[in-house]
């Protein structure tokens, strides 16, 4: 994780061309993009919008400066495509946990494909798919990950921002819990017993959920840095245990709760993993 | 794009169409002047949401249908809600049922709007963008997002955030505003109100290809209102049944010529959707959106795609006035939530995406755990329909050269906002890309 989110100051020429590819996804975080509303006309100005099929006509080649792709890679082609996307891409920035972590369609890394295509598809062969649904950063080089399902689109400006000043972006990977703090918000997991991934969570939605009432389902991925140092992974162990111990969640219960939006990032893998086996 | 010149064999192909939500490609080919086939190929990646939903924690579906698609994540936890609601036999009533026409309104105005502004006006002023547009128009544009913003606001105050919110659950919601918080967004929607009104008349004075169909609608039909999450299915055909039987009738099949799965109504093709909507509902519209309709000189029924802008204009009103309406009756609910107690069972709801009606079956046993889901998104009901048009529309611009007859292809195709990231289910092809 660490070493990622890393982008070499990029040398902007006057107004970089920017270029945004969708893979398997549900087109959520390009519309955070459309829903900058009133910055969106000044990022229009501040950059050459060359590629953005969902909102233009106009598609032109690369090279681009800045490449934001959107979802997973589920098939044989789109594993090809984002090859070259990579070779035409100054700084690739994957947005959203589809192409940072392979999203909710990569529940299928733990079943059987054939069987998936079965049941919902009549003439399954016909289905060109992957086994797997995988981040981005499983097939190319990334230079920066912008976590959320969907991204927080106050942190795209940020990164866009800071990279047409020629700064190192930086975003905080702080757990939700302090957002919650932060904001004065009522524990949900302390004072209603709801089993919260808030204190695995990576910061960045401002404390969604809990300021709604209800649990963190952890669609920012995992946090890091918290008590264990920054790139280190979350203790989702002792998180897991206080649901199993605490909160009476039975062992697939807890398995659920870490195998969602981002469950094939590796904390969030492996914690369920092991749950998978206290069942067994 | 190409041309054979050695027969008489021609291919007019959009490899890549823009300014929709999701992937798709279209391909035609003509033989002598005669066009064969019209296949309109989606090729977003298959991503299995009724095979994983299985297993899952009925509690749990609607933040995973939420992921189905960004642009009307509302929708599909409304007809999630709505389906398991029914398993339970539970009713969500009063303020509760408001809040949810409220949070729908939010989903129309917001997808709405940036159909009509960002991805269709283009179409019709001549510019590649509303980036583009904003150039030339700058007042237009940033009334539209505006607007759009307006949408935004409803559904971050009752969902936490606009795409996926968070806060839509099965017996109501996780927590409901206060009345103040409403209070607070009259005033944009009052505004939003007067740019609905400006909206509509703009949209009438655009210049529309004379191109009348003959459909048959779909659209929810209630007996007193503007139909969100309730009411029978009517088609214009004749046909009214209740979700439950809406397998028996809506059957999604497979075409000879392409592998995409489309949806047929007794056998035949059917349109769902803002005409739809519009068609089959218009007396429920409210005296303003009467009027504005009325102002637009248009006869209905309305039977020309190109006229959905006009129609999708009418409901962002719509939605706006309906919004104001339910926040001056607000008053908070006792609970946000009434409570759920789990029995095994099958339940069927229908709710009005956007795009059209969406449907969701469920089969849940005893621990809550769901057995069975099947999802009927708007587009592939449309898709057939799609199709049909464009067989009707090429004869028009067949003389033309191929890009400027793909160019109007793709202006068909855009009529219906075709949300191709809903493919719960279509078939993946295989075809080659020219990138
Ligand atoms: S509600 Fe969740 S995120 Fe907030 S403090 Fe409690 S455990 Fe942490
Ligand atoms: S609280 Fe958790 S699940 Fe909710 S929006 Fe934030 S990161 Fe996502």
């Amino acid at each position: 994780m660490s070493d990622k989110n890393k982008v070499k100051p990029l040398v902007t020429p006057m107004r970089p061309k920017l270029g945004i590819f969708k893979f398997a996804s549900c087109d959520g975080c390009q519309l955070s993009i459309l829903n900058l509303e009133d910055d969106l006309l000044a990022l229009g100005q501040a950059l050459d919008i060359a590629y953005f099929p969902e909102a233009s006509s106009d598609m032109r080649e690369g090279p681009y400066d800045i490449a934001l792709v959107e979802g997973s890679i589920t098939t044989p082609e789109d594993a090809h495509r984002i090859l070259s996307v990579r070779e035409q891409a100054t700084v690739l920035i994957t947005i959203g946990a589809c192409a940072t972590a392979g999203g909710i369609q990569a529940l299928r890394n733990w079943a059987d494909v054939d069987a998936f295509k079965r049941a919902v598809y009549p003439s399954p062969q016909y289905i060109q798919s992957l086994s797997t649904s995988t981040a981005i950063s499983e097939h190319v080089r990334v230079d920066f990950e912008l976590w959320g399902c969907p991204i927080d689109k106050a942190q795209l400006l940020r990164v866009l921002t800071d990279l047409l000043a020629g700064v190192q972006p930086r975003l905080p990977t702080h757990s939700v819990c302090i957002e919650c703090k932060r904001r004065e918000i009522v524990c949900v997991m302390v004072a209603k017993g709801i089993p919260c991934l808030g204190p695995v969570t990576r910061t960045g939605c401002g404390a969604i959920c809990p300021s709604m009432g209800r649990d963190c389902y952890g669609c920012f991925g995992p946090a890091e840095g918290m008590h264990e140092g920054p790139g280190l992974p979350p203790n989702t162990a002792s998180l897991a245990k206080e649901f199993h111990q605490r909160l009476n969640l039975i062992p697939v219960e807890v398995l659920r709760r870490f195998r969602g939006i981002n469950g094939a990032v590796k904390p969030f893998r492996e914690e369920s993993q092991a749950w998978e086996r206290n069942e067994a | 794009m190409s041309e054979s010149k050695e027969t008489k064999t021609r291919t007019i192909a959009v490899d890549l169409i823009a300014r929709v939500e999701g992937e798709g490609a279209l391909r035609v080919t003509v033989k002598d002047g005669v066009v064969q086939d019209v296949e309109l190929r989606i090729f977003e990646p298959p991503r299995f949401f009724e095979a994983f939903l299985v297993g899952r924690h009925y509690d749990e579906v609607p933040d995973i249908v939420a992921r189905i698609c960004g642009i009307c994540p509302v929708a599909y936890q409304m007809s999630a809600v709505h389906a398991l609601e029914q398993i339970f036999a539970v009713s969500v009533e009063g303020a509760l049922r408001d809040l949810r026409r409220m949070i729908y309104c939010g989903e129309w105005i917001e997808s709405h709007t940036l159909h009509v502004y960002m991805l269709h006006a283009p179409d019709f002023l001549g510019y590649a963008s509303a980036i583009a547009m904003a150039k030339d128009h700058p007042e237009i544009v940033t009334r539209g997002l505006r607007l759009k913003k307006a949408g935004n606001a409803l559904m971050t105050l009752l969902g936490g955030r606009s795409v996926h919110p968070v806060s839509v659950k099965v017996g109501g919601f996780s927590r409901v505003p206060l009345r103040r918080e409403l209070e607070g967004l009259k005033e944009e929607l009052l505004w939003a109100r007067d740019a609905a009104v400006e909206t509509v008349r703009w949209v009438a004075g655009f210049d529309y290809p004379d191109f009348a169909q003959d459909y048959t609608f779909v659209a929810l039909r209630p007996p007193d209102e503007y139909p969100f999450n309730e009411g029978p299915i009517l088609s214009s055909g004749g046909v009214k049944i209740s979700a439950v039987e809406f397998e028996h009738h809506f059957r999604e099949e497979q075409a000879p010529y392409s592998t995409a799965l489309q949806c047929r109504l007794n056998g035949a093709s059917y349109l769902v959707g803002p005409l739809a909507r519009l068609n089959l509902n218009h007396d429920h519209l409210s005296p303003l959106g009467k009027l504005a309709l009325a102002d637009t000189r248009l006869s209905l029924p309305l039977c020309n795609p190109f006229h959905a802008i006009v129609a999708r204009s009418v409901e962002i009103l719509y939605a706006i006035e309906e919004t104001l309406r339910i926040i001056d009756r607000y008053e908070p609910p006792p609970s946000p939530s009434v409570p759920v107690t789990v029995r095994a069972g099958t339940g069927m709801a229908c709710t009005e995406a956007p795009r059209g009606i969406l449907y969701h079956r469920y089969r849940v046993d005893g621990d809550g755990l769901i057995r069975e889901a099947k999802i009927v998104p708007p587009t592939s009901q449309n898709q057939r329909r799609i199709e049909e048009d464009l067989r009707a529309y090429l004869p028009s611009v067949l003389d033309l050269s191929n890009e400027q007859a793909a160019m109007g292809c793709e202006k068909v195709i855009r009529c219906y906002d075709p949300c191709i990231s809903c493919a719960t289910h279509f078939l993946k092809l295989d075809i080659q890309r020219d990138r």
